[in-house]
């Protein structure tokens, strides 16, 4: 789950970590009364988004008025702001961030997240900050300092000292730094984090250092443990279908393709995207119902494929082991009762009651395209679409 | 031969009260694995279906001889029920559950360096040796007994290459589901050992999929040491950058873990990568009849 710099911002500074004083702002107005309340003749507006790149895109803008503030927010709010990492459409500014300007002697980068390699949390600095860390990381990995942080020792001063001094820092920055980063890790295992970046990390000319951008996403699965933090997530920035398949608790991501995809487990469901991108189309989704799916989930699923209107075919393949194919298949009729059926459903079954299942489907009065295997399941469902591309 | 479990593993069940640690504690039974306690805190004393249950892991080992750990525990509680385990001396522990934060299984991992206990998961299917010891939640009757050692991420697609094998009359020696989370147990390099190791384990099949870096440091591995035939397939090929696809490992993050990456480090290893998933099977048997 991902939450917006100003969150981040105020769950950080709450464990010490050191921000700029700011408000969010959801009208114009508020964020002029926030431009007052900072009470300083420059402040930063920054629309709030759950994307990287503002800045370039046009959402952040230095400002040195109460009337410059309001109408930089009153351009911002209601519409959408396109970055390189929102696509096209943009993704609609519905809060601004109204914070105190700060002096910039330096930008530095500063990250850290659980390195799967080691199983342990990972430091990731840099000593070009502000710029895009993959891009730095690609062209100049020598310039990337890692550091892998024990869990069961915590961030040693000496672990944070080197990481200060190999990014240049000098004197009392470096105790400041030593201070951050306890903090941010502190925050990081408090609140079940599975990212926390600081990009840029900015170094003042008289030497403080604050966190001038940060970014936070949270492990799901350590969410139950945070209920404050659950309460951040922002529907607005996610996909209305995933939102809905999240509360049949299905495991759902859009995609761009016309060949709706509904499969039980992760693996399979990925690997049954492929194979209908192998023979010649593309899948409109992900859609994993997972092992324990019973009649209403099932249903659930085959409504938020169908209610994709670019979806020209279904294609559903359920290699039963703990999920039984008469399940499934009960799922499958109960939901073409309730929606209009007018594309072509291809299933493919195996395992646990799949003769029932068969049955079940023959007897339904649905009309089914019954696959063999899965090879046969993707060639059927692409010419049913007429995209097959020969193999 | 076989790799981690065979008839005489003894194996216990974690959480052997719910309604997932019944289900399939009486299905691993009726295939023939010996399941002979159960440990459920507070149900000491009772028993399910003939099996004892105690309130501790150790005292499990203890009474009746455990050697084997299998967790059904739910996820807020499963890292503990692995220290447990680990703590009291079992040999093997095999974590079904899905959804363990992250954080849990960091301090696990770490805390296990300092034991002798192996950890398979989690939120994966399980082990099963066709024949003699199924241990999860697999269907046991798509298995059969033969020489194809299968070690995989993924639940069901592991079910889909035994399902192919096996109505090619290919058997599997041992097949081992790793775990679709960013941080477990075993890796594709230790299950890949052991195969390797194995007498009675002829060919590998390793079924990969997006995230993180496993498969290419396997494929290096497979260069170096490995003599038997491998054949791998990656899931994933179409899946965007950024999300994540179900398994919580299952991500593409800052341009890494692609599945373009894997394919192209396992074919520079000189692996035998099948491009469809329903190509597993007539893969493996190409290999063995040595045309592929």
């Amino acid at each position: 789950m991902n939450i917006h710099e100003f969150q981040a911002k105020q769950i950080l500074g709450r464990f010490g970590a050191p921000v700029p004083k700011g408000q969010a702002a959801s009208t114009s107005d508020e964020a002029a009364a926030a431009f007052k309340a900072l009470g300083q003749p420059k402040a930063v507006v920054k629309a709030q988004i759950h994307a990287g790149g503002r800045g370039k895109a046009g959402g952040v803008k230095l400002v040195s008025s109460v009337d410059e503030a309001r109408d930089f927010a009153a351009k911002l709010l209601g519409k959408p702001l396109v970055t390189h990492q929102t696509g096209p459409e943009g993704r609609v500014v519905r809060r601004v961030y109204v914070e105190e300007a700060s002096q910039v002697a330096r930008e530095l980068y500063l990250g850290m997240l659980v390195d799967r390699k080691s199983g342990s949390l990972s430091v990731i600095a840099s000593t070009e900050g502000g710029m895009d860390i993959e891009q730095v990381a690609a062209k100049t990995p020598e310039r990337i300092i890692s550091e892998a942080i024990n869990p069961l020792l915590g961030v040693s001063s000496f672990v944070a000292r080197k990481i200060a001094f190999s990014l240049g820092l000098k004197d009392k920055e470096v105790n400041q730094f030593v201070t951050l980063l306890t903090a941010l890790h502190r925050a990081f295992w408090e609140t079940d984090a599975s990212l926390i970046e600081i990009n840029p990390l900015v170094v003042t000319p008289d030497g403080r250092v604050i966190c001038l951008d940060a970014k936070m996403s949270f492990d799901d699965n350590g969410l139950f443990r945070h209920p404050d933090i659950r309460e951040l997530r922002d529907s607005n920035e996610e996909d209305p279908a995933e939102t809905e398949a999240a509360k049949f608790e299905l495991s759902y991501v859009h995609l761009d393709g016309n060949i709706g995809c509904m499969v039980n487990g992760a693996g399979l469901a990925m690997a049954t995207m492929d194979i209908v991108k192998y023979y010649g189309a593309e899948p409109a989704n992900f859609l994993d119902v997972g092992g324990g799916a019973n009649t209403e989930k099932v249903a659930a699923a085959f409504r938020i494929l169908l209610a994709d209107q670019r979806v020209k075919a279904v294609l559903i393949n359920i290699f039963g082991g703990i999920m039984r194919c008469d399940v499934l298949a009960e799922g499958v009729v109960e939901a073409a009762k309730q929606v209009n059926l007018n594309v072509p459903l291809v299933v493919r079954m195996e395992g646990t009651n799949v003769e029932q299942g068969k049955k079940i489907l023959a007897d339904s009065g649905i009309k089914v395209i019954a696959a063999a295997d899965l090879a046969d399941a993707a060639r059927r469902v692409t010419d049913a679409i007429g995209a097959r591309k020969a193999q | 031969m076989s790799i981690l479990v065979n008839k005489t593993s003894r194996v216990l069940t974690q959480g052997i009260t719910g309604a997932t640690g019944q289900l399939h504690t009486r299905a691993c039974k009726e295939y023939g694995t010996q399941m002979v306690a159960g440990v459920v805190p507070g149900k000491g004393g009772t028993s399910f279906e003939g099996i004892p249950i105690f309130n501790t892991v150790e005292q499990a080992r203890r009474e009746t001889g455990a050697n084997v750990a299998v967790s059904y525990v739910p996820p807020a509680f499963a890292a503990d029920g692995i220290l447990e385990s680990a703590a009291a001396g079992i040999e093997l522990v095999i974590c079904i559950t899905e959804g363990i934060p992250v954080l849990d299984m960091v301090k696990v991992k770490h805390y296990l360096v300092e034991t002798t206990t192996r950890l398979i998961g989690p939120n994966c299917p399980g082990i099963i040796t066709p024949g003699e010891c199924k241990i999860g939640i697999m269907p046991g009757y798509i298995h059969k007994q033969g020489d194809i050692g299968v070690v995989s991420r993924s639940g069901t697609l592991t079910y889909e290459a035994v399902f192919q094998l096996t109505q090619l009359g290919i058997g599997q020696s041992t097949c081992i589901g790793i775990g679709g989370d960013p941080i477990v147990g075993t890796s594709h390099i230790d299950a890949l050992k052991l195969f390797n190791e194995d007498g009675r384990t002829r060919a590998i099949i390793m079924i990969g999929e997006i995230g993180g870096t496993a498969e290419e440091e396997a494929a290096a591995y497979i260069k170096q040491n490995v003599k038997k035939p491998v054949v791998a397939f990656i899931a994933g090929q179409t899946a965007p950058k950024g999300r994540r696809m179900g398994h919580a490992g299952a991500i593409i993050s800052g341009g890494r873990g692609t599945a373009a990456d894997k394919i192209a480090a396992l074919k520079g290893a000189g692996i035998t990568v099948a491009m469809s998933p329903a190509e597993l099977g007539t893969t493996m048997k190409a290999v063995l009849e040595g045309h592929a």
